[in-house]
């Protein structure tokens, strides 16, 4: 019989399968994963890597309005993802592009909100791809809703819900918790825990032992990762989901990882955070430590190295072809989506502004 | 199917009962909605009939309770949700406003939500403190939502099932003082839907424009003014948004004057909104400035001052007096 600690609290320190030297260590409870796995998840790595790096460059060339780069937490991003089946949810924020894209988004709709041509480019229910929430926390209330309507539909769908460090202070990441507590429902919250909120740090958020400890007060179990350990969250987060899809409810991830980057481009770190302090995260990449295991493993083929390249220099291409272009974007559509019936006032205003673009090119 | 008396309480009860029976993917859920059947008992006996899993209660956060809701209609429901009282539903302010009301517009229309949030609202019961507040502007104003007020029993059951088979999230706003007001009505007579005013009386001098608690003190303020000789028409916006400019602009001109009486404060409102556009549309017919009877700029004040604060006959009329009679 386990305690309610056992039960709930998650590992003293963050579960890690492959150290940042690529060293494997066994687990008592967590398998690493089939060559097959690591192997994909080693592809999908080296593609989001790509991805972050191309956005960000898209931004210089002023395509992009934006970017929230996930840079150095591409381990929680693919393995995410890869978790999931194809009828589960993914409930994303706004640094979740790669995490969106590994789902199978199409990369240029994904980007919509970034480069500012619409609110959320992707139809949510193609790949059930929640929109990206830029309010901290508020998405993981629908996380849940949507989680207790497949339960009461008979499905045995599992709902991914993500979050930063800072959204743990936030009042509607403890409601979500509860409540898909007290409704048992199959929701993972996976919390990215990349130590910044902008320029606070996590020593400002929080006292508590760990954001995984917050799971207990609400009868969730946590459990704490190497947040830069591909193996060790596909291991995580797979019995995560594994469990909701079980019936044994809601269950709490976090991943122990950095925000290499500034918040955005528009940030500038170095007000807030010395140097210093990057450097040894910067020894922890997900990508390398990877490398090294599948090298030392001999599971770095040719074959392999060739995949990442080609999938990875595809989906660089493809971000530049549909980003550079100038979006075309329709006035229409500022009035046409707001009610299944248009209001007589939105039809009225509507009139207005194509009236004033009448004149305009008149 | 005959006349029966029922009240407004039983009216939205039936509402939800008979739309639970339409559609078994509405749900209803809230604050003690379960077993007490609602502090209002609007729900009073839904989970004896359809058991936990289509009305139940939940925590006690109303910011879960629109965000679930969000969830399950993402995701094949209708739920309705009850805010208990309309200051209690401010928890839930960023989940209406940045994700209830924009959620078809951010994505294109590929995801509706049909919603219904259940607010009793405003005073005149001789509530404490955060039990009374008129919230409706805060909505009005917000893009995206659907706001109603009804102000009548079959109203009360009119609306709020076309609430519940809109596919869009509607704000039902529903008069807590008027909960117990009773009415002879054939639930199966067709009522006009969300978005249509209704003239609730009709007289040629004046109109007054109103909605739910309001509505019934401008009738009887009609009915004073119609002993000392002055006809007034009383329009019921019923729905506050989409907005009857039709209705309303209409009874203005065959008019030429207008009160707008309303509970909630008049600075930046409903009321002023009203007042605004009628004046655009109809300037030429009136006869005077438009007046407003509203609450005062005040935090709706304790049980033993709240008079002070409510729109009555008497402030009506005054109004009404002041409408430049002697210019004509």
């Amino acid at each position: 019989m386990t305690t309610v600690e056992e039960r709930l609290l998650p590992s003293a320190e963050p579960v890690r399968l492959i150290d940042q030297d690529g060293v494997p260590h066994e687990h008592p409870s967590y398998q690493l994963p089939s060559e097959q796995a690591l192997a994909d998840g080693y592809v999908e790595l080296i593609k989001g890597r790509r991805i972050n790096d191309q956005a960000s460059a898209l931004v210089r060339q002023g395509r992009l309005a934006v970017y929230p780069s996930s840079h150095g937490q591409e381990a929680c991003q693919v393995a995410a993802t890869m978790v999931l089946r194809d009828g589960d949810w993914l409930f994303p924020t706004y640094r979740d592009t790669v995490s969106i894209v590994s789902r199978g988004v199409d990369p240029i709709e994904t980007l919509t909100l970034l480069r500012g041509d619409w609110h959320s480019g992707y139809d949510p229910y193609a790949r059930n791809v929640a929109p990206q929430a830029t309010p901290l926390a508020t998405q993981l209330t629908h996380a849940v809703g949507v989680a207790h309507a497949a339960r009461l539909k008979g499905e045995d769908t599992v709902v991914m819900a993500l979050c930063g460090d800072g959204a743990t202070s936030e009042g509607d990441f403890h409601e979500a918790l509860n409540f898909a507590a007290v409704f048992h429902a199959p929701v993972v919250f996976f919390v990215q825990n990349n130590e910044y909120a902008i320029s606070v740090p996590l020593s400002k958020q929080t006292v508590a032992p760990s954001l995984a400890h917050k799971g207990i007060g609400y009868g969730v179990p946590g459990e704490r990762a190497d947040g830069n350990d591909l193996a060790g969250l596909l291991a995580i987060l797979g019995q995560a989901v594994g469990k909701a899809r079980a019936g044994e409810g809601p269950q709490l991830v976090e991943a122990h990882t950095y925000r290499v980057q500034a918040h955005t481009n528009a940030d500038d770190a170095t007000r807030y955070r010395e140097d210093d302090e990057v450097t040894p995260w910067l020894q922890r990449d997900p990508i390398k430590r990877l490398e090294t295991y599948l090298t030392h493993n001999g599971l770095l083929t040719d074959e392999l190295k060739q995949r990442a390249e080609q999938v990875s220099t595809q989906v660089a291409q493809q971000l530049r072809d549909g980003l550079m272009p100038e979006p075309t974007v329709n006035p229409e559509d500022l009035f046409a989506y707001l009610y299944a019936e248009q209001t007589p006032q939105l039809a009225e205003q509507a009139a207005f502004l194509r009236d004033e673009l009448s004149r305009e090119e008149a | 199917m005959t006349h029966v008396k029922i009240s407004m309480a039983q009216a939205l009860n039936q509402a939800l009962r008979d739309a639970m029976h339409a559609d078994p993917t509405v749900l209803m859920f809230g604050e003690d909605v379960g077993p007490l059947g609602g502090v209002f008992r609007i729900t009073d006996g839904l989970t004896a009939e359809f058991g936990e899993e289509r009305c139940f209660d939940t925590p006690l956060a109303e910011s879960g309770i629109v965000g679930m809701a969000v969830g399950l209609a993402m995701n094949g429901m209708r739920p309705v949700v009850e805010m208990q009282f309309d200051a209690f539903g401010y928890p839930a302010f960023e989940q209406i406003v940045s994700h209830v009301a924009k959620m078809r517009n951010r994505t294109r229309g590929r995801v509706q939500l049909p919603m219904v949030i259940r607010m009793p609202y405003a005073g005149g019961i001789g509530g404490v403190e955060h039990h009374c507040d008129s919230s409706e502007s805060y909505y009005a104003h917000t893009p995206g939502l659907t706001v109603v007020a009804p102000s009548t029993v079959a109203d009360a059951y009119t609306l709020l099932r076309r609430a519940i088979e809109l596919p869009d999230p509607v704000v039902f706003m529903e008069p807590k003082k008027l909960y117990w007001a009773k009415d002879e009505v054939d639930l199966t007579e067709a009522e006009p839907g969300i978005g249509k005013a209704v003239v609730r009386r009709d007289g040629a001098d004046a109109t007054l424009i109103a909605y739910g608690p309001s509505v019934p003190v401008a009738l009887e303020a009609a009915e004073v003014a119609a002993t000392e000789g002055r006809q007034l028409t009383v329009v019921d916006l019923r729905s506050i948004v989409p907005f009857d400019d039709e209705t309303v602009c209409a009874a203005v001109r065959r008019t030429g004057r207008a009160v707008v009486v309303a509970e909630a404060s008049g600075f930046a409102s409903v009321s002023s909104e009203i007042v605004a556009r009628v004046t655009e549309r109809c300037f030429h017919s009136l006869a005077a400035p438009i007046r407003r009877v509203t609450g005062f700029d005040i935090p709706y004040p304790p049980p033993k001052l709240e008079k002070h604060q409510l729109p009555g006959v008497d402030r009506i009329l005054d109004a009404v007096d002041n409408l430049q009679w002697e210019d004509s």
